[in-house]
């Protein structure tokens, strides 16, 4: 197919309609959002039309401050957790049988249709001491008696691990079913054991799929503010909580825009760097 | 007893069995072809000797010793995949060094061995070149350089050269067998080309169906095919069905066919090569045929005479005699000393 370049503005139609949803639908709440992040909030109220910095000062506390890198460090654990239960996984799964493979992605896609509170709460009772999975240790023999498993720090993580799971591996997925298994076969001729012939052949071979999943799943966990609340204490909610409560509870929108702009700029800020620090060890 | 030995080497995939009890021995120094179409079992078999693939029976030997259940990184050998499956995060220089590293050898060994190895190649100071950037032919010889770099026991490719272009092909098969008569390191080769096991090889075997049909030197091979599938494989030939007669006479085309002796009575198949086929005038007792086309290709000229309802192929070169024409009768001899009878 040749593909000539634009010439009339006629030639440019075709991109009116999607330029026109990502308008509506992205640019204009956004930009909302960003003004807002100004304005004076009115207590007892909503807010007036303003320009004040106020909110953002606001931010620039300890306390928000914790909350910001606990987020980040959460969802940045949550990312790596994922990715390295999913790359083994779905390496070991591209090795299957054509019908074996499209039966386990069946199943993980169907994953994706339960819905953040289902799994929440899903997680809740198999982390309870009533109806958790220490019971089945007791009975196993391994633990004395049954005791809840949450709210934790690693219930949590694991929720978030959980949710996160079926999209790393949908993204590792192509690139490790057209990997080359002679790759590794020429490691194992070459005096490599199989293991590490998959760290030092598989793995970096594919190190921009992984970071590719690594960025994904970070922006993902993010914005995870259910599952904090439903499986964590107070100190373990992230930012993502904060903003709907001063949102919604606390009535306080330019704040929680302010809150939530910064959250975009510096995820978009996390991400350009891995993607600037990739690029460089690429060409090095 | 030193070399490798295959004994009674099967392997099935559930129902089909794609090797099937196959017996080899291949001297140290070696250079082996495993000769055959696609199917037949050749790369099963090689996989067998690198360990990538257990056998179902039989057992792998290796220098007096069993091989069968050593695993493969541990069988210090060389393996060249048809993929070539350099690693494409690695340079050059890191590809070939990688066996070296694995080993846990020093940081000066590597540097010299890859040098040594590059210069083997003829691809001196490429050592910091990305893979990526290097041309088919000049990644075939890191590849061949790499499996080379422990100086292992067994020389193993598959289809190494399938990738590359015709010329460039043919060059390579004679740099490979050089190569190796330099080394003299023990070299089996799978191909389906058989120019480049002619090229190449001082052993030839040639696979059909999973079983070995013929084990020879090959010129043997050409010349005295086992049977009709090596005779057919192996260049181009005639099949010709022959009646034999209790007095050990051959005859074809209703035609006995002078100084060819061979077990009668009954029926079997004579093989002769297109350029050991004589055509002249029609008469002197010589089945007749009518030439069918004539293809000239300049260097050989390539005439197809129909006779009984089968097509036979003489080629000569355009100066050996005057050029037949389609539509012509010619009388077709087939010389006793070039026809080989084959066992049906």
């Amino acid at each position: 197919m040749r593909r000539e370049p634009p010439r009339r503005a006629a030639d440019y139609a075709p991109l009116v309609f999607p330029a026109l949803m990502l308008l509506v639908f992205f640019v204009v709440p956004f930009g909302t959002m960003v003004a807002v992040s100004f304005f004076r909030r009115q207590p007892g109220g909503f807010y007036t039309p303003d320009f004040v910095l106020g909110n953002y000062e606001r931010f620039l506390s300890p306390f928000f401050g914790n909350v910001l890198a606990f987020s980040l460090a959460l969802a940045t654990l949550a990312a790596i957790c994922a990715v390295a239960l999913a790359f083994p996984f779905t390496y070991l799964l591209t090795r299957r049988p054509r019908r074996v493979q499209t039966r386990w992605l069946i199943g993980l896609l169907s994953l994706l249709s339960l819905s953040e509170v289902i799994i929440g709460f899903a997680w809740s009772t198999l982390f309870s001491r009533t109806a958790g999975i220490t019971n089945l240790l007791v009975a196993l023999g391994l633990m004395s008696q049954p005791r809840a498993l949450l709210p934790s720090f690693g219930a949590v993580l694991t929720g978030m691990v959980y949710q996160a799971l079926p999209y790393a591996v949908l993204v590792l997925y192509p690139a490790l079913v057209r990997l080359d298994p002679t790759l590794i076969e020429a490691a194992r001729t070459l005096g490599a054991h199989p293991a590490r012939a998959f760290f030092n052949v598989v793995v970096p071979a594919l190190r921009s799929t992984i970071v590719a999943a690594l960025i994904m799943v970070f922006v993902f966990e993010l914005g995870s503010y259910l599952l904090p609340q439903i499986l964590g204490r107070p100190q373990h909610w992230t930012l993502s909580v904060l903003i709907t409560d001063q949102a919604i509870y606390q009535s306080n929108m330019p704040f929680a825009a302010a809150m939530a702009l910064f959250l975009v700029l510096l995820s978009l800020a996390l991400v350009g760097l891995t993607l600037l620090i990739g690029r460089k060890e690429g060409a090095a | 007893m030193t070399g490798l030995v295959l004994r009674d080497i099967s392997k099935r995939f559930g129902a089909t069995t794609v090797v099937d009890q196959v017996q080899l021995t291949v001297p140290e120094g070696g250079f082996v072809c495993l000769l055959g179409p696609s199917g037949c079992g050749k790369t099963t078999l090689l996989r067998m000797i690198a360990g990538l693939e257990a056998p179902s029976t039989g057992a792998v030997w290796l220098d007096g010793e069993d091989i069968t259940a050593v695993p493969t990184h541990q069988r210090n050998l060389g393996m060249v995949f048809q993929s070539l499956a350099l690693f494409p995060h690695l340079s050059v220089g890191e590809n070939i060094a990688y066996p070296l590293r694995i080993r846990g050898r020093s940081r000066a060994e590597q540097a010299r061995r890859t040098e040594e190895l590059l210069n083997l190649i003829h691809l001196p100071g490429f050592g910091d070149r990305p893979v990526a950037k290097l041309s088919g032919g000049q990644r075939q010889r890191v590849a061949i350089a790499r499996a080379l770099a422990l100086s292992p026991r067994l020389f193993l490719l598959d289809e190494p050269l399938s990738a590359l272009d015709a010329k460039l092909r043919e060059a390579m098969q004679v740099e490979l067998r050089q190569l190796q008569q330099r080394l003299g390191i023990t070299t089996i080769v799978v191909t389906h080309d058989q120019r480049e096991a002619m090229t190449m090889a001082d052993l030839v075997v040639v696979m059909g169906e999973g079983r070995i049909r013929q084990v020879a030197a090959p010129i043997e091979i050409y010349r005295h095919p086992a049977d009709a599938f090596v005779a057919d494989f192996i260049g181009s030939t005639n099949l010709i069905e022959l009646q034999l007669d209790a007095n050990g006479r051959a005859w074809a085309f209703g035609c006995a066919l002078p100084g060819l002796l061979a077990q009668g009575p009954g029926r079997a198949t004579l093989s002769i090569r297109p350029e050991d086929l004589q055509l002249t005038a029609p008469g002197d007792g010589a089945p007749v045929g009518r030439v069918s086309f004539v293809r000239d290709l300049g260097a050989t000229i390539e005439t197809f005479v129909e006779v009984g309802g089968k097509v036979l192929v003489a080629v000569t070169t355009p100066r050996a005699r005057a050029q037949a024409q389609p539509g012509d009768a010619v009388g077709v001899v087939l010389p006793p000393e070039n026809c080989v009878v084959l066992a049906s």
